[in-house]
């Protein structure tokens, strides 16, 4: 005969059952709310994007079918693509690939133009978040009023999407690059001010009370004690911002602020596919090697912080 | 030269944090020269006490005055002078460990600096040789251009006196300079402090959690209890009565004062419990 285990339970151990139960139950419940939420989120967003509508459409023969829009729709991608591969030959290869990149020279002059409008948006982002992080951070901001105001700023900076910046900026300074890197600067300026000042208010307190005890200003304290703490995380977020901005730079062109986005408004609006696809290699290729570059880079800064 | 012999007067001096008052009402005058221990239990208002005289908090009432200076009305330039010439310390060494040893030092420097210079991080050759020589002074020369992270506490201790050297003032403060060091360190750092008071004749007061470091080093000792001065006196003075007083060890049978201590050997044998 086996002999069945006794134990003795304190009270305590035994109103665990009931909490064990009052806890299983209260999750469930958060969970069946959490789903209905969901379910009803869902629903709206499918109804008011047409995700499910059943309409009547034109075929590529002229009749009229009625049909659910999605999988009428997605032959219509291959015809796409079909039209942007270019006719190339094994025998006239180059020529053909020359046909293909018919516009290589302004299209390269417009690469480094993107490039170009990246790099001075990053630097003028940069400068403009670093000095206003500092009075964004709570725990470092000299005056509530300061905080308040370089927040709601660097909100309003980063909220405006760079394109329509760039439409305004097309009004003011006329078509040109000029738009391009004022509207990406600003929404840099918004996206990495929060970026950094949040790693300020992450930072040890403790090297700023040295530095203020022995007769160190506000801005001292700043300079010396706290950005070198950050300096790691400036440098991270700065290189993947300049990634984000050749990606952006290479599209603001589509509203007239410079680099090749205007090209593949001239190609969509002439219906030229192949150049379409042209321009997407050439995009491709550089937003490709230039995110491999600066993961080199802020690995090694990563790197560099762990020895 | 002449703020030199001037003494540091406390007058009814008051911290409140909300409902809590941690300094209450303390009155201290403190001699040109002197080497004063500030002993008391944990939460007493030691280094509120020590804050408030570098104005790193403002007093709720009362007033400091060094000289001629109202310390507790200094503002702006006039302000940070003041806390260039009442240097500090601190438990946990408050170094920048992401920057070098040198440019710690340098920091104690930043009150003669205008902005352009402190964002270039630009300090002159002279600055270098005087922050050179404190750092010599304190066997840390050769560690000159390591990070200030990468050193062990007792040497980051030092690195941090060095920095309130190179400020070249007229009164150190150190805040439990040695609870976070083993007895070794604990001993250099004190003996470093010694040597500022004896032979730069500065006035320094110092914050101690041990006894027995107290009564070696310290020519005057203040202890509080709950914000208020309980004794102020020689370490002579300072019986087992008074000390269970402060500590109020009153259901303890026997108080042991080796219990507390962190020092090494002291330098003068300790008065029989």
């Amino acid at each position: 005969m086996t002999s069945v285990p006794q134990f003795t339970f304190s009270p305590a151990a035994l109103s665990f059952d009931e909490d064990f139960a009052a806890a299983r139950r209260k999750s469930r419940l958060s969970w069946i709310i959490g789903l209905i939420i969901f379910a009803v989120l869902f629903a709206l967003t499918s109804w008011m994007s047409d995700f499910f509508k059943y309409t009547q459409m034109t075929m590529s023969d002229g009749s009229r079918q009625w049909g659910w829009v999605i999988p009428a729709g997605i032959p219509r991608l291959g015809e796409f693509i079909v039209k942007m591969i270019p006719d190339l030959h094994w025998a006239t290869l180059g020529a053909d690939i020359a046909n293909w990149f018919w516009r290589l020279d302004i299209w390269l002059w417009l690469l480094l133009e993107t490039i170009l409008i990246a790099f001075m948006a990053t630097v003028i982002g940069v400068t403009g978040a670093l000095i206003l992080s500092f009075p964004a951070a709570r725990n470092l901001s000299p005056r509530p009023w300061l905080l308040w105001i370089t927040r709601r700023y660097l909100e309003i900076c980063r909220t405006v999407p760079d394109l329509v910046w760039a439409l305004i900026f097309v009004y003011c300074f006329s078509v040109g690059p000029l738009a391009g890197v004022l509207a990406i600067a600003i929404h840099t300026t918004g996206a990495l001010g929060k970026l950094y000042s949040e790693a300020i208010e992450n930072i040890d307190m403790r090297p700023l009370d040295g530095v203020k005890a022995a007769g160190g200003s506000w801005f001292d304290q700043c300079r010396f004690a706290a950005l070198p703490q950050v300096m790691p995380n400036v440098l991270s977020y700065t290189l993947l911002r300049f990634e984000i901005n050749v990606r952006s730079s290479s599209i603001i062109g589509y509203v007239g602020a410079g680099g090749l986005g205007q090209e593949f408004r001239v190609a969509m609006s002439f219906q030229e596919y192949t150049d379409l696809s042209a321009l997407f290699v050439i995009t491709c290729a550089t937003v490709m090697t230039i995110d491999w570059l600066s993961g080199i880079l802020r690995h090694r800064v990563i790197g560099m912080e762990r020895t | 030269m002449r703020m030199e012999q001037q003494p540091l007067i406390l007058t009814s001096l008051t911290r409140r944090f909300g409902e809590t008052c941690a300094v209450d009402g303390v009155s201290l005058t403190i001699a040109p020269g002197q080497f004063v221990g500030v002993i008391g239990r944990s939460g007493a208002g030691k280094s509120t006490l020590l804050r408030l005289i570098n104005r790193l908090i403002d007093p709720s009432e009362g007033r400091i005055t060094h000289g001629e200076i109202e310390v507790t009305k200094l503002k702006g330039f006039a302000l940070r002078q003041w806390r260039r010439d009442c240097a500090m310390i601190f438990q946990q060494f408050n170094l920048v460990e992401r920057l070098d040893v040198l440019t710690n030092v340098l920091v104690g420097r930043l009150a003669g600096h205008g902005p352009l210079d402190s964002l270039l991080m630009r300090f002159t050759d002279a600055e270098r040789t005087i922050a050179i020589s404190a750092l010599d002074r304190l066997d840390l020369a050769s560690q000159a251009l390591q990070r200030a992270g990468t050193l062990s506490g007792g040497q980051q201790q030092r690195v941090a006196i060095a920095r309130a050297l190179v400020q070249e003032p007229k009164i150190m403060l150190a805040d439990e300079p040695i609870a976070s060091l083993d007895p070794g360190n604990a001993t250099r750092v004190m003996d470093a402090l010694r040597s500022i008071n004896r032979d730069d004749g500065l006035t320094v007061l110092v914050n101690l959690h041990t006894l027995d470091t107290a009564r070696s080093y310290c020519d005057r000792i203040v202890a509080m209890r709950a914000g208020r001065v309980m004794f102020d006196g020689t370490p002579r003075q300072m019986t087992d009565d008074v000390v269970r007083d402060i500590y109020g060890a009153e259901g303890l049978a026997e108080f042991n004062e080796s219990v507390t201590s962190t020092a090494a050997a002291p330098a003068r044998p300790r008065v029989p419990a």
